[in-house]
């Protein structure tokens, strides 16, 4: 699976930096030998405030899952791993789940 | 401190003209220039329309362009509703003039937080769309859906007072819209009146009397004079329309020039005629012939060759014109030559605030020097009490200033005295008023007039016999050694059998009973 996601951004604010941060450690544990793909652009309002007109961006930051569909926003810092995955669809569910079904 | 500090220190208020009829003299000169304006109000309100109508204002007469920030509708739902109200957004949108900046929900997007954030996308979006169409207002509509997005009120006062405070730098004049949970509660909910603004307007859309009454009232303008209370407004084809009724002055000109009331004897009887500028009210109960005396007005004008207006809410054209004929007066011939235009209107096809807008833009288009309204009273069923008033001040001060005659009647509600709510309401505002009143006499039914009131000039006081011919109203002696007409008992004055027989009429005198 290949996934597109965009990282909406306003300046050098410490929440961009912590939001940066914390998307690439996700992104390196979750997608390397996996077999996935993901492609991340990164996206300052402040200099290009079309594409955050384009996407739809109100809060910063703002995480958005292009693709695969359907469109999934994550915003705020991203300091909350779990919240992340989950909203990137990133989620395995565990074996006891699994079994109970 | 010296006058020159005071100068410096004294940042004075100035005010940017939205354009919008009406609303600038109620705000006394717009809305304060470079501040955000908190308007706030219940669903279905017209805030949205404000909102676009001072965007449109601007671009169209006063070459400000405009930001519009939606946070509910899409802007495609936006530019299609304005529409009926002749406004193009896409036109302005396609000539640079007007920038949309769309924060709209979008439909199946799902929404997670993770962590802290802020609305900084947004105000760098804000700063971006007023940078490149270079505006000067921005309007940001409505602030209720983002409580619903969002989670963390506190944030979002907290973020909306960074967003107010981005626009105050940016230098723009800025409307924020917000609800409200019912018409006379909070300002606005979630308490965000005291972040976002020092300017406060309420729109309110109350249900009064069983009809809708929309107003507006400048709560609060920091540092700026504006007029208390509330306006009505209403929604026209042109948008919102205040009607601005008692920051009206009263400057109109007053003239001495007198004009016929069509008949002689009631000529006389005003000291020579009503005069060119003034409101006339005839009162009476029906059948007294108070439509026979507007025939009567409405003809001599034309015959005069003065443009004449009728107004008539309570009987058809053809009504109207065939008891014109059986009074000899040919009104079609008048409509030919285009001197008489006649205005048939159900009172109850439009609230009062229309019909006043509507009459208004009729009066400005036909000129006339003489007009009549066939009944007043007709529209008091209409509306509520307050809602009357205002249009008979709003009426009455609009003919004056175009110095047209104007010759209202109203209906009495009792057929032997009394007064009517229209008369309550009106009378003080009026120059001239008649008083067309049935009188039992001695078991038969009579009619007398009098002209109670006559403004600046003298006036027959008594109270005249008259009879409704074929050919009109024919007004004869006073009714003398008779009192309580008015009051609607009229009595007898026996001061003596001789004087009485000399004094009354010889056929009533004749059927009094021993």
């Amino acid at each position: 699976m290949n996934y597109l996601l965009k990282l909406y951004i306003v300046g050098q604010t410490p929440s961009s930096s912590r939001a940066i941060h914390n998307l690439k450690r996700i992104c390196k544990q979750h997608f390397d030998g996996n077999g996935d793909s993901y492609e991340l652009e990164l996206i300052d309002v402040s200099q290009h405030p079309e594409k955050a007109e384009e996407d739809n961006v109100l809060a910063t930051p703002t995480l958005l899952r292009k693709l695969p569909p359907p469109l999934q926003a994550i915003i705020g810092d991203l300091s909350d791993e779990q919240k992340v995955i989950s909203g990137l669809g990133l989620t395995i569910l565990p074996e006891e789940v699994i079994n109970e079904h | 401190m010296s006058t020159s500090e005071m100068d410096n220190n004294q940042e004075y208020v100035s005010k940017i003209m939205t354009g919008i009829p009406g609303f600038d003299s109620v705000a006394e000169g717009g809305l304060p220039r470079g501040r955000t304006t908190l308007i706030s109000g219940s669903s279905g309100s017209a805030k949205t329309i404000f909102g676009v109508q001072f965007l449109e204002r601007g671009i169209v007469e006063f070459d400000q362009n405009g930001v519009f920030v939606t946070f509910e509708e899409t802007p495609l739902d936006i530019c299609r509703n304005v529409r009926s109200l002749g406004w193009d957004l896409n036109e302005f949108k396609n000539n640079g003039k007007l920038m949309f900046v769309d924060v709209s929900p979008s439909p199946g997007k799902n929404i997670t937080v993770s962590g802290e954030y802020d609305f900084s996308g947004l105000i760098a979006r804000i700063g971006a769309a007023v940078n490149k169409v270079d505006a000067e207002r921005v309007v940001i509509d409505s602030i209720g859906s983002l409580f619903s997005q969002f989670e963390d009120a506190g944030l979002i006062r907290k973020e909306l007072f960074r967003i107010a405070a981005a626009m105050k730098a940016m230098g723009v004049t800025s409307i924020i819209t917000s609800e409200r949970s019912n018409e006379n509660g909070n300002i606005a909910r979630y308490g965000i009146e005291e972040f976002v603004a020092d300017n406060v307007i309420i729109l309110r859309n109350n249900l009064d009397d069983e009809k809708r009454r929309r107003t507006i009232e400048v709560l609060k303008f920091r540092g700026a004079m504006h007029q208390k209370g509330g306006f009505p407004f209403t929604i026209s084809k042109r948008g919102i329309e205040v009607l601005p009724l008692s920051a009206m002055s009263l400057t109109q000109r007053s003239s001495n020039v007198r004009i016929s009331t069509g008949t002689k004897e009631l000529d006389d009887m005003c000291g020579g005629g009503f005069y060119r500028d003034s409101v006339i009210l005839v009162s009476g109960a029906t059948g007294t012939g108070k439509t026979l005396s507007a025939t009567t007005f409405v003809d001599d004008g034309c015959r005069n060759g003065e443009r004449t207006l009728v107004f008539a809410f309570e009987e058809s054209r053809e009504q109207l014109l065939r008891n014109a004929i059986g009074w000899r007066k040919d009104f079609s011939e008048w409509e030919d030559k285009g001197l008489l235009k006649i205005i048939c209107t159900y009172p109850e096809t439009a609230g009062l605030e229309d019909h006043l807008l509507l009459m208004k833009q009729d009066i400005e288009e036909f000129e006339p020097s003489r007009i009549a309204i066939d009944s007043l009273s007709a529209l008091e069923r209409v509306s509520s009490m307050k809602s009357f008033r205002e249009f008979v001040i709003g009426i009455t001060s609009f003919v004056k200033e175009k110095q047209a005659a104007t010759l209202v009647t109203a209906t009495t509600a009792s057929l032997l005295g009394g007064t009517s709510v229209t008369e309550t309401h009106i009378s003080t505002i009026t120059d001239t008023i008649l008083l067309l009143r049935y009188v039992e006499l001695m078991g038969e039914m009579r009619r007398g007039v009098t002209v109670l009131k006559m403004r600046g000039s003298t006036h027959d006081k008594s109270i005249r016999e008259y009879t409704i011919e074929e050919d009109g109203m024919k007004i004869g002696k006073s009714f003398d050694n008779v009192g309580g007409i008015l009051a609607g008992v009229p009595t007898q004055f026996v001061t003596g059998e001789a004087e009485k027989m000399s004094t009354m009429f010889v056929e009533t005198a004749e059927s009094v009973r021993p």
